[in-house]
């Protein structure tokens, strides 16, 4: 049966990732991801996990060996952060391109210059074009659910994903939460067959050159997999919350509002939990918003988003990533989405946090208390 | 002290068995290619071979067309080691051990760019044969110069010829510092020696590692049908002399010219080092003449 625990989010991932017997693990350490590749090659010592653990000298290499691994047809596990994801860069085309099963936990973190080891989801918004899938996660206990399910999802797909927790606020702090039974993730979860294989057995060649049409008609491919992925997310979501009882979509409505209510605030990571308090906060006063929480950034949840914000006057979307020259990177995102609707809402684009700079609930609050008074077209600096 | 890989064996013939298809996309006269037929025909069917750019990822054909009879992962330019290590450990995760794993690349997959990568799974001692086929310039670009390429040549890159300052990277020396499990340098110009060489690397286990000279006619600027006479003038002149990791740890030489050839000769042989000077040509003998007293390293 499923136990519950007290550990820390980085430990809770490694628990995650052991119940879904990778049988090879690379990875390089990096602040604030070492805590999960520390937890794995303790499981992996102490026989609790049985896996092929490699300690690569780079994150460049930590992704080529599961390219290597994943290829042979072993189920495999990688994690990482800001630099070390960055540096990944080229690997993460060649990884999709190559449309291959994986999942990658990236604690997310700043990338420098100056400097900085806090949270900040510019890292692994800086590879939306990657073609991975990416799915950001609230609590612990979410992550760790949502390892399996990315598992499960990639496998189907053929397509790697990317779970996301903010780091040091989730990798570092301590959460109540369940462990489910190995029992119940082995069958959720079967083991990986992959289609094809480096094989002496079935000689074939894996990633040769590819002329222009047939480049393009793969690309195709390629984007009409991530489309169908949408719905095969939700339907493994939907699996997992009838076997392990814990619900999860891909823009959740985390607290209803007024029903009146035409102001949203949306976000996506840990801050949803902030959020949850600032806007507890204001329903005592005469403020009603509603909130939201993306949880899957790509595919891009189109119609399921502009379902939620639908009747919605203004959308307040709070950023942790920023693309310079434009603004807030998930504001864009939204902006996109709802392009189309007929009666657009006002979209205030505001960067809340980069490198760690702390949002309390009060800092939500104020935001949304002076709401009137935020750019409509300019990005909204604090 | 040297140990001869020459035999008087007339019945020593080489296998019929061919992993090298037709239909590749090799320029005439290269080296490598000859060379990636010759490995496979020792390594056999049990062979899984990763490759990250170089000449070979386009002679290998494109989709859907493939020269290789045996699985082949094309990878990134600098992560071929690091994908083999993935690859190896996936096959003892599936208890499949038998199967040998092979990464190819050329000099500046290797002596460059994948360096680091390289350093890193040889010193886990990841069990895989790595082949550096040194052309001794990025040629699949267009000829531009690598730390492979030697003082003196033209490449696009070096267009009045690399300078003297800058030799070529000692390679056998580096992978030496890692403790290999199998370390030599050949040529198929010496198919003796090349076989031998093969060989031991597939008996032996840990990471090893072959540092193959492969000519380049039109980066070489020679006549196709001279590309494995060339080689052989740059073993006989002592410039890429057939070297290997002995069992007390040191590299020695496992042929021994009987009329050695002078540098001059060498390079008078090639377009490229059209540009050396009398001077440097005196150098680069004296430099050959030092290290070939000292005969091992």
């Amino acid at each position: 049966m499923e136990k519950s625990a007290i550990l820390l989010g980085s430990e809770a991932i490694a628990h995650g990732v052991k119940l879904c017997r990778p049988q090879v693990i690379s990875a390089y350490p990096i602040t604030p991801q070492t805590h999960i590749i520390e937890t794995l090659s303790e499981m992996v010592d102490r026989g609790e996990l049985e896996s092929q653990y490699i300690k690569v000298e780079s994150e460049m290499s930590a992704i080529a060996a599961v390219l290597g691994s994943v290829s042979a047809g072993s189920r495999s596990f990688t994690a990482s952060s800001s630099q070390g994801l960055a540096m990944m860069h080229e690997l993460l085309h060649w990884y999709a391109g190559a449309r291959l099963p994986l999942v990658l936990v990236n604690a997310n973190r700043a990338l420098g210059a100056p400097w900085n080891i806090w949270s900040d989801q510019s890292d692994s918004f800086s590879q939306r074009d990657t073609g991975w899938l990416q799915i950001y996660c609230e609590t612990s206990q979410e992550a760790l659910d949502t390892i399996i399910m990315a598992y499960k999802a990639s496998e189907q797909l053929m397509l790697p994903i990317m779970v996301m927790i903010d780091g040091f606020i989730l990798s570092h702090t301590m959460e109540r939460l369940m462990i489910p039974a190995q029992e119940m993730v082995d069958d959720f979860l079967p083991p990986y067959k992959a289609p094809y294989q480096l094989d002496p057995g079935n000689p074939l060649t894996f990633g040769g050159a590819a002329q222009p049409d047939l480049f393009y008609e793969l690309k195709k491919a390629y984007s009409a997999t991530m489309q169908e992925a949408l719905g095969l997310i939700d339907q493994v979501q939907t699996e997992f919350a009838r076997k392990f009882e814990r619900h999860y979509s891909a823009v959740m409505h985390c607290q209803e509002g007024d029903k009146n209510s035409d102001t949203a605030i949306i976000c996506c990571g840990a801050m949803t939990g902030t959020a949850r308090v600032a806007v507890e906060n204001l329903s005592q006063t005469e403020i009603a918003v509603d909130l939201f929480k993306l949880r899957l950034l790509r595919p891009f949840p189109t119609t399921d988003l502009a379902a939620a914000l639908k009747g919605k006057k203004r959308v307040i979307v709070l950023n942790r990533a920023c693309s310079y020259g434009v603004g807030g990177t998930l504001s864009q995102e939204i902006r996109t989405a709802l392009y189309h609707l007929p009666d657009r809402p006002i979209i205030n684009d505001v960067m809340i946090s980069l490198g760690g700079k702390e949002v309390f609930p009060e800092t939500i609050s104020d935001i949304i208390k002076n709401r009137e008074q935020l750019s409509e077209t300019e990005c909204n600096w604090l | 002290m040297t140990k001869n890989h020459f035999t008087n064996d007339t019945n020593w013939q080489i296998t019929n068995a061919e992993f090298m298809e037709s239909g590749h996309m090799a320029c005439p006269g290269c080296g490598a290619s000859l060379s990636m037929r010759h490995v496979l025909k020792v390594l056999g069917p049990e062979t899984i071979v990763v490759m990250p750019a170089c000449c070979w990822a386009i002679i290998a054909g494109g989709q859907p067309t493939t020269a290789l009879a045996t699985p082949l992962l094309h990878t990134p330019f600098a992560v071929a080691a690091a994908a083999a290590s993935g690859v190896r450990q996936a096959l003892t995760a599936q208890k499949k051990e038998n199967i040998q794993v092979l990464a190819w690349a050329g000099d500046g997959g290797t002596f460059d760019i994948g360096l680091q990568g390289i350093s890193g799974a040889a010193e886990r001692h990841e069990d895989m044969i790595y082949i550096c086929y040194d052309n001794e310039a990025y040629m699949n670009t267009g000829i531009q110069q690598s730390s492979a390429t030697p003082h003196g040549a033209w490449t696009t890159t070096t267009p009045g010829g690399k300078d003297f300052k800058y030799a070529k990277k000692d390679i056998l020396a580096i992978i030496k510092a890692h403790d290999p499990g199998y370390l030599a340098s050949a040529t198929i110009a010496y198919p003796e020696d090349f076989y031998a060489k093969i060989e031991k690397a597939k008996a032996a286990r840990g990471f090893r590692f072959i540092h193959l000279l492969a000519a380049c006619p039109s980066g070489w600027k020679i006549d196709s049908q001279n590309s494995l006479e060339v080689t052989r003038l740059a073993v006989e002149s002592g410039v890429f002399p057939l070297l290997e990791l002995n069992d007390s740890g040191n590299i020695e030489k496992t042929y021994e010219p009987e009329n050695p050839i002078s540098v001059k000769d060498y390079l008078a042989a090639q377009g490229r080092f059209r540009k050396v000077s009398e001077k440097e040509t005196e150098l680069w003998q004296s430099e050959i003449d030092r290290n070939s007293s000292r005969n091992t390293s």
